[in-house]
Parts: structure tokens; C-alpha cells; sequence
């Protein structure tokens, strides 16, 4: 009894192991880098996609009363210009990782989608973030 | 776990746990809402210490869930099948409350509530097993074969914790890499956010022991009176 479920134990995490760490990581991608996507363009031709990258610090025109956010998305190597209607999320800024869900028109990446990544890092404002300082500002703003 | 064969009422240890558990949460509460803020993120960080306990709670509880499946199929008793249940039940409730604070930190951070990206999904794989877990369990009434089944998937339902942790390293995500890196040791969080973090997982896993022995103690009387 005990060896039987041992070794179905043993089978199924081999199983796993082998999906984990074989061949399905390489399918299983959440955004593609745009040389990712220059190299291979005719594979995602008309499809939506998602690419992924850093907002190319200089780049970034957001026109307020038409609500257009242009920007040149970049991972280093390949730089490709977006375009994205609506109000840029709050954590949204130069350098910033981003990914946007959208596709190809004429050149120019139309985004549908816009999200921020942010990073792991956890840190304490150096100054302006007290509560005294706060209460201050709200009360200020009354 | 419950050392009487026929126990009325929760032991002092049991008691211990949830009285002191339930006495510091407003201490974990207190540190969590006078911790500083983020650079970037500024106060939105704060539901981390929801967020991080929860999650914490959820593949703590799985993983004792898949101990108890495992010593109930190789030892055959009644007792660590009610452990089983009791830790998968409270692991969801958990999981759960993870899964509602992610989304409703993701919103204000990344720009939506919910997108298929490798942390969420596996996440989302992960809680969808445990529910299954349930409906198995309330589709077998032979208490027997009940258990037995409910064991399997207590002990394949874990598979999915590492790949769900392991996530955001394995494959590119949206979600960030881990703040406190058991792989490397690595913490990336400022020292005052760590220790309200650090004391909140304490409560939390506190008022964890206390539920997962009172949930088994209802589960033994449950069956005490099946039986009868």
C-alpha cells in the first residue's frame, strides 16, 4: 500500500518538475520585449499583444485635455513608440517598467492597456513623510 | 495534533493561541498603520501587511494540509484527516483575503484589479484546488473514502504552492520579485516596514495555530456525533 502511493507521488512530481522546468516556461510568456517582438513581427501580426519595458526617461508627452499619453517604450535594444488614450496610471513615470497590452498601427504601438510595474524595493521617504509634516499638508489644504 | 481521544472543549494551548493572538492584533494593526510610507508608492504600500500575512497564512496552512494528508494515508487515522480539513478550510479563508487585498492593491498600483500574469494565475489555480478539495469532500459520504480522496488532492493541491512562490522568479511578471527572498536571504524593505511585517506574520500565524485546533476540535465532535 505505503510503496504504491510513493510512488505515484514520485511520478506525478517528476511530471511537474518536467513542465516546470522543461519545455512550458518558454510558452508561457505574460509580455514580450519589443526586439522580442521586431525580430518576429509577422508571428503577432494583427494579434494583440503585450509588450514589456522601461518608458524611455524624455519621451513622455501626455496631453491633458485630449487625454493622449505618447511615449517611446524601450528595453535596451529595440525602441518603439506608443501611443495610449486615457489618464496614465499614478505610479506612471519616466524609467518606469511598464508593460501595455495593445497592438501594432503603422508603426506605432496603440495601447489599450496601461500597467506599471513596480519594483520589490521598500523604503521610507528621507524627509516630507511624517506624520506631523502630513497633518500639516492636509490641514493646509482645507 | 489533539492529544484525547474524545476532547469536549478547546485545550489551554488552544486558548493560548487565539487569547494571545486576538490580544496582539491591534498591536500588529497600531505598527502597521505607524509604519512609514513608500517612496513610490507612498501609503498604498500598507495593505502589504494584509496582503503579505494572508498570503503567508494561505501556503502555511496548504503545507499542513499536505503533512496531515500524508501521515492520514500512511497511518489510516481519523484524527489528522480532521487536521487536514481543518487547515485547508482556514488556508482558504486566507488565500481568499490574499487574493481581495492583491486586487485591490493592484488597482491603484498597476493600473488594473486582475490580469493573467504568472503570480495571479498560479494564485488563482492554487485556490481554485482547495474549493475543489471542498466539493470533493461534500460529494463522498463513506467517511473513509472521503478521507482518503480529500488526501490526494491535499497532497497534489501543495504541488502548486512553490510553483505559486516560485513564480515571479521562474517567469516574467507583473508582479514583483519577493520583498524578503527565502531563496537568496535578500530583504529589500526598509527596517521600520520590516518589523511591522515581520510582527504582523507572528500574529497572524498565532491566531492560525488557534483556528486550526479549534477547527479540528469541531471536526471531531462532528464526527463524534455522525458516529453516535
Amino acid at each position: 500500500m505505503r510503496t504504491k502511493y510513493l510512488f505515484g507521488l514520485v511520478v506525478i512530481l517528476g511530471a511537474l518538475g518536467y513542465l516546470v522546468f522543461g519545455g512550458l516556461g518558454q510558452n508561457l510568456v505574460y509580455f514580450l520585449t519589443p526586439s522580442e517582438y521586431l525580430q518576429d513581427q509577422a508571428r503577432y501580426q494583427n494579434r494583440p499583444v503585450r509588450l514589456g519595458g522601461l518608458v524611455k526617461p524624455g519621451t513622455v508627452q501626455y496631453d491633458k485635455d485630449r487625454l493622449e499619453l505618447r511615449f517611446v517604450l524601450t528595453d535596451g535594444v529595440a525602441e518603439v513608440p506608443v501611443f495610449h488614450k486615457g489618464t496614465p496610471p499614478g505610479m506612471f513615470k519616466e524609467g518606469q517598467g511598464v508593460v501595455v497590452e495593445g497592438r501594432f498601427q503603422e508603426g506605432v504601438f496603440q495601447g489599450t492597456n496601461l500597467l506599471v510595474k513596480h519594483s520589490e524595493s521598500y523604503q521610507a521617504p528621507k524627509a516630507g513623510w511624517t506624520p506631523e509634516e502630513v497633518r500639516k499638508l492636509i490641514e493646509e489644504a482645507k | 495534533m489533539l492529544k484525547a481521544a474524545h476532547p469536549e472543549r478547546p485545550d489551554a494551548l488552544t486558548w493560548a493561541f487565539l487569547g494571545l493572538g486576538l490580544l496582539l492584533l491591534p498591536v500588529g494593526l497600531y505598527l502597521a498603520l505607524s509604519a512609514p510610507p513608500d517612496v513610490n508608492q507612498g501609503y498604498l504600500a500598507r495593505i502589504m501587511y494584509l496582503h503579505v500575512p494572508g498570503a503567508w497564512l494561505g501556503y502555511l496552512a496548504f503545507f499542513v494540509t499536505f503533512l496531515y494528508s500524508l501521515l492520514y494515508l500512511f497511518r489510516q487515522d481519523p484524527r489528522y484527516d480532521r487536521v487536514a480539513l481543518a487547515s485547508a478550510e482556514i488556508g482558504l479563508v486566507f488565500m481568499g483575503l490574499a487574493l481581495v487585498t492583491g486586487m485591490l492593491w493592484a488597482r491603484p498600483t498597476w493600473g488594473v484589479y486582475w490580469t493573467w500574469e504568472p503570480r495571479l494565475t498560479t494564485t488563482a489555480i492554487l485556490f481554485a484546488v482547495y474549493v475543489g478539495y471542498f466539493l470533493l469532500r461534500g460529494a463522498i459520504e463513506d467517511p473513509e473514502l472521503r478521507a482518503k480522496a480529500a488526501a490526494a488532492v491535499g497532497i497534489l493541491g501543495f504541488i502548486n504552492v512553490p510553483i505559486s512562490y516560485m513564480s515571479v522568479k521562474w517567469w516574467r511578471s507583473l508582479h514583483q520579485t519577493q520583498s524578503i527572498d527565502l531563496t537568496t536571504g535578500k530583504i529589500h524593505m526598509d527596517p521600520a516596514m520590516l518589523q511591522a511585517l515581520l510582527f504582523n506574520l507572528f500574529v497572524f500565524t498565532l491566531l492560525y495555530l488557534g483556528f486550526v485546533r479549534l477547527r479540528a476540535l469541531v471536526a471531531a465532535l462532528e464526527a463524534q456525533k455522525e458516529e453516535a
